[in-house]
């Protein structure tokens, strides 16, 4: 029973999408085209001439990873905020949905089931501009659609759960720009974390950021043993999970009065 | 309390519902057989929308005995909900989809196959004139066209049972008509409708029963014309007078009046004569700026039985 009314969630999600796919699409193109394009090639080559690159590959190549861990990070909070708080209490779509054999269960695996396909969207168009750009070991480079989707769903389940306790937006923004924002410029994309003092250090390990960006840079560069990757795997799952579960709880709480 | 009958669609007995200290419902008894027409008619706060979320599946229940098709909403959520049509008192449309595809999408919920959906999209949309707007985004609609909207949604998946929470509260005289007589239609085709309403006229016109709501309980139960027998005269004379100079009425009318309310605004006196009852306020030489006489209302139900008017 789950399953299908679970689906029938995921469905109705792209059949709002349809109507958008084109202008998103585009966004996620050129975004990274451009900032590919600024900080890999202006700045890249300024690194580049200065120290050789960083870790011994040109700063593109070690930018374009991480970048792409990051922004799966930067769509997955916003798409887990303001659009879920819309149909839990302005369009209260969810109520409408509710009021049909779907269940609290079926509408929270539904949500994240679509986070995971736009999350698929959003790093496998990065993917293309980065191998545009010749960057990264095919096959190899691959499996950084995976690795940079869980990223990005290791923030959007447990955003989810914070957006199933509010009562307005005030919070989303301070979210974005005290964790988000933050964790996007110094989680591990644009230098190495071994650069930070000791304790923001410890931060950024704590968070799924840090992990997302080693293994999609892992992958990319072929140079991550499996031991490895797959303890930066484990930390993304349980994110995932952890949010999933309190997002359900949460929602449940307040939805079904 | 009547015995529930296997036609009795819903059975609710001592039904309650409690938010922390508050309680919404408290302890209330019903039944609805299946073909008829229920109502629930009180004012905003009563406890009728906590209990209609109830019957849907939605809400918990606190206390006491629930069935809906004779199955108890805590075990067979989903399965009851399958044959539930339910309106909300808000219209919850999906904004970002077209007019038609806010029903093929909720088809869609019911698992009914993409086709199937659509062609019961194409009915309802007819059904309820909205055809013309099938590919307009839902905010363009009018109100009225929302709460049809929301009806002809509700009706999507053949419910056996329609839940209908103030279908009519915020929309113009004619938008009600429209909506009362698709309502109607419904009944007439045999379908079950429960609804909440704080208009006596909408309660009137829908319900072959109702139950008069206050302050969480069932204040009465009956068709509309046994509650206005019971509870009120045959007949209002509804007096106005200029502001502050209400007449003392004391004992003038007690050979032609049952009952007197002295509202803020105006002046009820139940009779079983109208005529009869103008005739003696001249005869005391009461000069009211207006007087009319009609029939009694549930209005007047209500007034009799809380000491209150249903809309304040």
């Amino acid at each position: 029973m789950a399953l299908p009314s679970a689906l029938h969630v995921v469905e109705h999600n792209a059949v709002v999408f349809r109507r958008l796919w084109r202008g998103n699409i585009m966004v996620s193109f050129f975004t990274p085209l451009f900032f590919l394009a600024a900080m890999g090639i202006g700045l890249g080559s300024l690194v580049n001439r200065s120290s050789g690159g960083v870790n011994g590959v040109p700063y593109l190549d070690y930018l374009a990873p991480g970048l792409m861990a990051a922004a799966a990070m930067q769509t997955a909070a916003v798409e887990a905020m303001y659009p879920i708080l819309n149909r839990i209490m302005w369009d209260r779509i969810y109520d409408a949905m509710l009021a049909t054999p779907v269940a609290v269960r079926d509408l929270v695996f539904g949500e994240v089931a679509w986070f995971a396909v736009r999350m698929v969207i959003v790093t496998a168009a990065f993917w293309v501009v980065m191998t545009l750009f010749r960057i990264g070991h095919l096959p190899e480079s691959l499996l950084a659609v995976p690795a940079a989707a869980l990223t990005g769903l290791a923030f959007a389940t447990p955003v989810m759960a914070f957006t199933a306790t509010r009562r307005n937006d005030n919070g989303f923004a301070a979210i974005l720009r005290f964790v988000i924002t933050p964790l996007y410029l110094l989680g591990g994309a644009f230098f190495p974390i071994s650069q930070l003092p000791l304790v923001l250090q410890w931060v950024a390990w704590a968070t799924p950021l840090a992990h997302g960006v080693a293994l999609c840079r892992g992958v990319v560069l072929a140079n991550i043993g499996p031991g490895e990757a797959a303890l930066h795997l484990l930390v993304l799952v349980v994110y995932i999970l952890a949010g999933l579960a309190l997002a359900w709880i949460l929602l449940l709480r307040r939805l079904s009065k | 309390m009547t015995d529930s009958s296997p036609s009795d669609l819903i059975v609710a007995r001592g039904l309650t519902k409690r938010f922390g200290d508050l309680v919404a419902v408290d302890g209330i008894d019903f039944t609805v057989a299946g073909g008829e027409a229920f109502g629930f008619l009180g004012p905003n706060g009563a406890g009728k929308t906590s209990t209609m979320r109830m019957i849907g599946g939605v809400s918990p229940v606190t206390a006491g005995v629930l069935t809906i098709f004779g199955l108890d909403p805590a075990q067979h959520g989903a399965q009851i909900r399958a044959r539930l049509g339910v309106v909300p008192q808000a219209d919850t449309l999906d904004l970002e989809l077209t007019v038609r595809e806010n029903l093929i999408i909720y088809a869609r919920y019911f698992d009914l196959p993409w086709s199937e959906g659509r062609k019961r999209a194409d009915e309802l949309l007819e059904f309820m004139q909205l055809k013309e707007r099938s590919k307009d985004k839902v905010d363009d609609l009018s109100g009225g066209m929302k709460r049809r909207l929301t009806i002809a949604r509700g009706l999507i998946n053949q419910p056996d049972l329609l839940l209908l929470d103030e279908p009519t509260t915020g929309l113009d005289p004619q938008a009600r008509h429209l909506v009362w007589d698709r309502l109607y239609r419904l009944k007439q085709r045999g379908v079950t409708l429960v609804l909440t309403t704080h208009y006596m006229d909408e309660a009137e016109q829908l319900c072959d029963r109702l139950v008069v709501m206050d302050k969480a309980r069932i204040a009465a139960e009956g068709s509309p014309r046994e509650l206005i027998d019971r509870y009120s005269t045959r007949e209002v004379l509804e007096l106005r007078f200029p502001i502050d100079e209400q007449p003392n009425l004391d004992g003038k009318l007690k050979d032609v009046a049952e009952r007197v309310e002295v509202l803020a605004d105006r002046v009820l006196v139940y009779t079983s004569d109208g005529d009869a009852a103008v005739a003696a306020i001249n005869r005391h030489g009461i000069r009211p700026e207006s007087s009319l006489v009609r029939r009694s209302t549930l209005e007047d139900v209500f007034l009799r039985l809380t000491g209150r008017r249903l809309i304040e």
